[in-house]
């Protein structure tokens, strides 16, 4: 297959999979190592750093919205991102040692778990007060509603700074935005509101992604003419599905895109398991 | 949070959502420019992503990619745009350092100099 050619057709799977990830709220970056390690046989070192550059991308695209919204809590996405940028340099180098079949088969448990919370339905588990560790860290904050500011308190930073730095390794290890190990971690540990959670997760995504983006570079893991289609089509995914959002069939879309993550899961896991990534 | 911290923060947040959006603008636009040229240049060339080769120090540290868009390589400024866009995350950062230095708040300049610092380490001695 020709260069050209290639970028057409990898632009076009970006595309799409930074459309239906936007879509369904579930982030594109988690289909695109899979795509092109299996789809069209990219070595996974070039899938992890091509993927890496689009979650920058997108998160950073999305995030300049939610901040000027002001539904992001830019004093929890900072402590927070300590515990994610250290834990994504661990992952960079952590990836050096591991053998991709590994990696392969952590990505297969990843979108397994992924497509998993895909089904089970988000509960809000809001509290009154917030305990010492976050009243000494000034975490409480509000958010807009329709009703006004809706103000919100906050616990287990611990536990939600142990959960990010998982995140992390996870981000730079498969080349992922990890939003669904960050919104977990807010959402159960932490006790924000949805929205606050989900916005603050991608706020840090961007973050998390460079801290590994950096170390991939210098590795020569980013191939400026696979990166190029790769970045241009899930950005242009996302803001398309950003726009149409609200008119989109969301329930069929989330079930189709669980779909396809658990065959790409099926997959990874095969050629993990038979050595041949 | 006190009224006096909800009213700096949205100044912050207005600036730091207009650096996100130009970050991330200017980084498509460079890559875009960069990426036409280099398909015209190379795009009939077979496409060889199969086996690991890691690319050559032209493309690998700032200096290098720079060296090359000066020198007209098309894949050089496709590298850029993705530097660039790198930097749009690490830039967040220092501007919230100085909005948290302006604002006084030591614990916050204190932790957001941590994320900085561990950002700078990749960029500049992660491959060792």
């Amino acid at each position: 297959m020709t260069i050209l050619l290639m970028s057409l057709l990898v632009g076009l799977g970006a595309f799409v999979a930074g459309l239906l990830g936007a879509l369904t709220g579930l982030g594109g970056g988690i289909i695109i190592v899979p795509l092109l390690t299996i789809a069209f046989g990219v070595d996974l070192r070039y899938a992890i750093g091509a993927s890496l550059v689009s979650v920058i991308a997108t998160s950073s695209g999305a995030a300049a919205a939610y901040v000027k919204e002001g539904y992001t809590n830019i004093r929890i996405g900072m402590l927070l991102e300590v515990a994610t940028t250290i834990g994504a340099l661990a992952g960079a180098y952590l990836a050096g040692w591991i053998s991709p079949n590994v990696i392969a088969v952590i990505f297969a448990m990843v979108l397994l778990f992924t497509a998993a919370q895909s089904f089970r339905p988000r509960m809000e588990h809001l509290t009154d007060v917030s305990d010492p560790l976050a009243r000494h860290l000034r975490l409480a904050s509000d958010y807009p509603t329709p009703a006004g500011r809706q103000p919100y308190e906050v616990r287990n930073v611990p536990t939600g700074f142990g959960l990010m730095f998982v995140a992390g390794i996870l981000s730079a290890l498969l080349g992922i935005g990890s939003g669904i190990v960050k919104v977990l971690a807010m959402d159960r540990a932490m006790h924000l509101p949805f929205k606050v959670s989900t916005t603050t997760s991608n706020f840090m995504i961007g973050v998390t992604a460079a801290a590994s983006a950096g170390v991939y570079l210098s590795r020569g893991y980013i191939d400026p003419v696979l990166a190029f289609p790769v970045m241009l089509g899930v950005l242009l995914g996302a803001l398309v599905g950003a726009r149409v959002l609200t008119r989109a069939p969301t329930r069929a879309l989330r079930l189709l895109f669980t779909i396809v993550v658990v065959v790409m899961a099926a997959e990874m896991l095969y050629k993990g398991v038979t050595g041949s990534m | 949070m006190s009224s006096s911290d909800r009213r700096n923060d949205d100044g912050v947040e207005q600036m730091i959502g207009n650096l996100l959006r130009a970050g991330v603008l200017t980084a498509a636009a460079v890559t875009i420019v960069g990426g036409v040229f280099a398909l015209l240049q190379h795009g009939s060339r077979l496409a060889d992503y199969g086996t690991f080769q890691g690319e050559t120090a032209e493309f690998t540290s700032v200096g290098g990619i720079v060296r090359g868009v000066m020198g007209l390589d098309s894949r050089a400024l496709v590298q850029l745009g993705l530097v660039l866009l790198i930097a749009t995350p690490i830039l967040r950062v220092i501007f919230s350092l100085v909005a948290f230095l302006i604002q006084r708040d030591r614990l916050y300049v204190i932790i957001s100099s941590i994320v900085l610092a561990v950002l700078l380490f990749s960029l500049l001695f992660g491959g060792g």
